[in-house]
C-alpha cells in the first residue's frame, strides 16, 4: 500500500512553476531516492510535503496514508507521521542536545539514537543544539531527532551534505535503520552511492520527474546528463 | 516559625539550601525588608551590614590572594504585600582575589514593593569576580525594582555577571550597571528576563574598555507576551587599543508586547573595536517550524523556543 501519493502537484512562485504536475508514489517502507540538478525543486517538494508556510499547492493534491493532508498544518502532518531533517538544519539558542532529541518523546533514550548517527553520546548530550556545533555534527543529530520520533514517512533533504566523504557510510547506516524501523524514506541526495541504497529513485528536472525505476539505472542517467524532455544534453526544459 | 525560617520556606527550590546557614565554611547574608537576618563571614572573606532606616547598608571585602571555594550567598526578600527595601553594598575583592557570589531576591506577596540595590563593586588587579542573581517576584505584578551597579574592574581582572528573572510577573524593572574595564580586564554582563500582563522592563547596562585590551560582552535574553513592554540598551565604549566589546541583544514579542533595543557602541580609539547584534520580532518561522515537524503545536514549539533563550 502507497503511504505517500503525490497527484499532479504544481506550485508557482510569481507565475513560475517550481512544480510541474508533479507525481510521485511511495510505498510502505520503501526507500525512494530523489536525484536533480541544483534548483530543480527538491527541497521545495520536501517543503509542501511537510506544509511549510508559504509553500501551498496551485493545484494537485498530497496524500498520506490514504487521508488528503492539503490542509493540514506542520505539527498535524507530524502528528501523522511525517516528519523531515531540513537541508539546512536551525540552531537553537539553550537547548541541549538531550532535550532535542526527547521534544516529542520523553521516554527516548537519545545516547543511543546518537550513536546511531555516529556522534558519541558522553560528548554531545549535554551541548546546545546551537552556532557550536560544526555543520556537519548538526546534520547528524538532526538525523538522530528524526529517527527518535520513529515516522511513517521521513524526508531526508541532503542528509549526506556537509558530512565528510569518510563518513558516507554512517549516513547509509542511518538509512537502513529508518528502513529496519519500518519507517518509508523520500531521499533526497547528489551522492550515487547514498541513493543506490533506495529501493527505487527518481531523476528530476525542472519541477517533474523524467526518470523513475531501479537507484542503479537513473543514477546511470543522471550521470549522463541527458533529459527526456528537453532532449539534450543538457536540461534546457524551463 | 522566625523569619529566617519564612523567608527561607518562600524561597523554596529557587533559594539556596537550607545546610548552607549551618555550614561554617560557607559566607552568607540575609535580609529581609529592614532587618539582617543572618549574616557570616569566613576566613579571608569579611561581612558586615547594618540596618538603615529604609533598608540595608553592607560591606563585603575578599582579602588579597583569597580564592573563596564556595559561593557566598545573599539572600533579599520582603515577605509583606507592601514594603520598601533599600540596600546600599560596597564590594571590595583585593589583589588576585575570587569569589562567586549567588544573590537570591524574592518577594512573593507583592503588590506595592520597591526594592532598591544601590551596588559598588571594586576588583583589584587579578582578581575576579562571579555574581549570579536570580530574582522571584510573585504573581500580582505591584513590584518595582531598581537595581544599579558601578563596578569598576582594575588590570588584569574579571568581572561576570547574570541576572535572571523568568518565572512570576517582573513587575517594573529598572536596570542600570555601569562597568568600566581596566587593562586586560573582562567583563561580561548577562540579563535574563520574561515579562508578562503588563510587566515594565528597561535594562540599561553599559562596559566602558577604558584598559588596553580589555574585553566586554552585553548579553541579553528578553521574551515579552501581553502587554508587556522592553527597552534594552547596551553601550559599549571601546577607549583602548585592543579593547574588544561586543552587545548581542535578542528579544522574542508576543501578542501585543512592545519590545526596543537600542545598542550604543562607541570608539574612541582607532585600534578598539566593538560591534553588536540586535534581534527583535517574533519567534524564528523556521525554528517554529523544525519544532512543528517533530511534532510539537505551535504553542508547545514557541514554549520551547522562550525557554531556551532564557536559559
Ligand atoms: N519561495 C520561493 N520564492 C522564489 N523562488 C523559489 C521559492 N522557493 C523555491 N524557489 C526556487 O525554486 C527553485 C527550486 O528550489 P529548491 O530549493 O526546491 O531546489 P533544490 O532542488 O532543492 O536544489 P538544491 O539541490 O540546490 O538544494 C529554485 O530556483 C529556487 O530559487
Ligand atoms: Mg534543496
Amino acid at each position: 500500500m502507497s503511504i505517500l501519493e503525490i497527484n499532479n502537484l504544481t506550485f508557482e512562485v510569481n507565475n513560475k512553476k517550481i512544480l510541474d504536475d508533479f507525481s510521485l508514489k511511495l510505498e510502505s517502507s520503501e526507500i525512494h531516492a530523489l536525484l536533480g540538478t541544483n534548483g530543480t525543486g527538491k527541497s521545495t517538494l520536501a517543503y509542501l510535503i511537510m506544509g511549510c508556510e508559504g509553500y501551498k499547492p496551485t493545484s494537485g493534491e498530497v496524500v498520506f496514508d490514504s487521508r488528503v493532508i492539503n490542509d493540514l498544518k506542520i505539527h498535524e502532518r507530524a502528528q501523522l507521521g511525517i516528519s523531515m531533517a531540513w537541508q539546512e538544519p536551525v540552531r537553537f539558542e539553550g537547548i541541549s542536545v538531550k532535550n532535542y532529541l526527547a521534544l516529542k518523546n520523553k521516554e527516548v533514550n537519545p545516547s543511543s539514537y546518537l550513536e546511531l548517527v555516529g556522534l558519541h553520546s558522553e560528548l554531545y548530550l549535554n551541548r546546545m543544539v546551537d552556532k557550536s556545533l560544526s555543520g556537519g555534527e548538526r546534520k547528524r543529530i538532526e538525523l538522530a531527532s528524526i529517527l527518535a520520533l520513529n515516522p511513517k514517512l521521513a524526508i531526508l533533504d541532503e542528509p549526506d551534505s556537509g558530512i565528510d566523504m569518510l563518513s558516507t557510510q554512517d549516513i547509509i547506516n542511518v538509512i537502513n535503520v529508518f528502513k529496519k524501523n519500518g519507517s518509508s524514506v523520500l531521499l533526497i541526495t547528489h551522492r550515487e552511492e547514498i541513493a543506490l541504497i533506495a529501493d527505487r529513485a527518481s531523476q528530476m528536472c525542472y519541477g517533474r520527474i523524467i526518470c523513475s525505476g531501479e537507484p542503479q539505472k537513473v543514477a546511470e542517467y543522471y550521470k549522463s546528463r541527458k533529459c527526456l524532455v528537453c532532449d539534450g544534453e543538457v536540461c534546457l526544459y524551463v | 516559625m522566625s523569619e529566617l525560617e519564612e523567608l527561607m520556606k518562600a524561597f523554596g527550590e529557587a533559594g539556596p539550601d537550607k545546610g548552607i546557614f549551618a555550614n561554617k565554611e560557607i559566607a552568607h547574608l540575609v535580609a529581609s525588608g529592614h532587618k539582617v537576618l543572618s549574616m557570616r563571614g569566613i576566613d579571608g572573606l569579611e561581612v558586615s551590614a547594618k540596618e538603615t532606616l529604609t533598608g540595608i547598608s553592607a560591606q563585603v571585602t575578599v582579602k588579597e590572594g583569597v580564592k573563596i571555594k564556595n559561593p557566598v550567598h545573599m539572600c533579599f526578600g520582603i515577605l509583606h504585600k507592601k514594603g520598601t527595601q533599600k540596600i546600599k553594598m560596597d564590594v571590595r575583592l583585593e589583589r588576585n582575589a575570587s569569589a562567586h557570589f549567588i544573590a537570591h531576591c524574592i518577594f512573593p506577596k507583592a503588590e506595592k514593593v520597591k526594592h532598591i540595590m544601590d551596588a559598588v563593586v571594586e576588583i583589584g588587579e587579578g582578581a575576579e569576580m562571579r555574581y549570579s542573581e536570580t530574582h522571584y517576584h510573585g504573581f500580582y505584578g505591584g513590584i518595582e525594582v531598581i537595581p544599579k551597579a558601578v563596578v569598576k574592574v582594575g588590570k588584569n581582572g574579571r568581572y561576570f555577571t547574570d541576572f535572571t528573572l523568568t518565572s512570576g510577573r517582573v513587575g517594573k524593572l529598572e536596570i542600570d550597571y555601569t562597568v568600566d574595564a581596566g587593562e586586560n580586564a573582562v567583563a561580561e554582563l548577562i540579563a535574563r528576563v520574561f515579562g508578562h500582563a503588563n510587566d515594565e522592563i528597561k535594562i540599561k547596562e553599559k562596559v566602558v574598555l577604558s584598559g588596553e585590551n580589555s574585553k566586554g560582552l552585553i548579553k541579553t535574553r528578553v521574551a515579552i507576551e501581553d502587554e508587556a513592554t522592553a527597552e534594552i540598551t547596551g553601550i559599549t565604549e571601546g577607549n583602548a587599543a585592543g579593547a574588544r566589546g561586543h552587545v548581542d541583544c535578542m528579544e522574542i514579542v508576543k501578542d501585543k508586547a512592545v519590545a526596543k533595543a537600542i545598542p550604543i557602541v562607541n570608539v574612541t580609539n582607532s585600534l578598539a573595536k566593538v560591534t553588536h547584534e540586535a534581534a527583535i520580532g517574533s519567534v524564528d518561522k523556521r525554528q517554529l517550524e523544525t519544532l512543528m515537524a517533530h511534532g510539537l503545536t505551535p504553542e508547545e514549539a514557541v514554549d520551547v523556543i522562550v525557554k531556551g533563550i532564557l536559559r
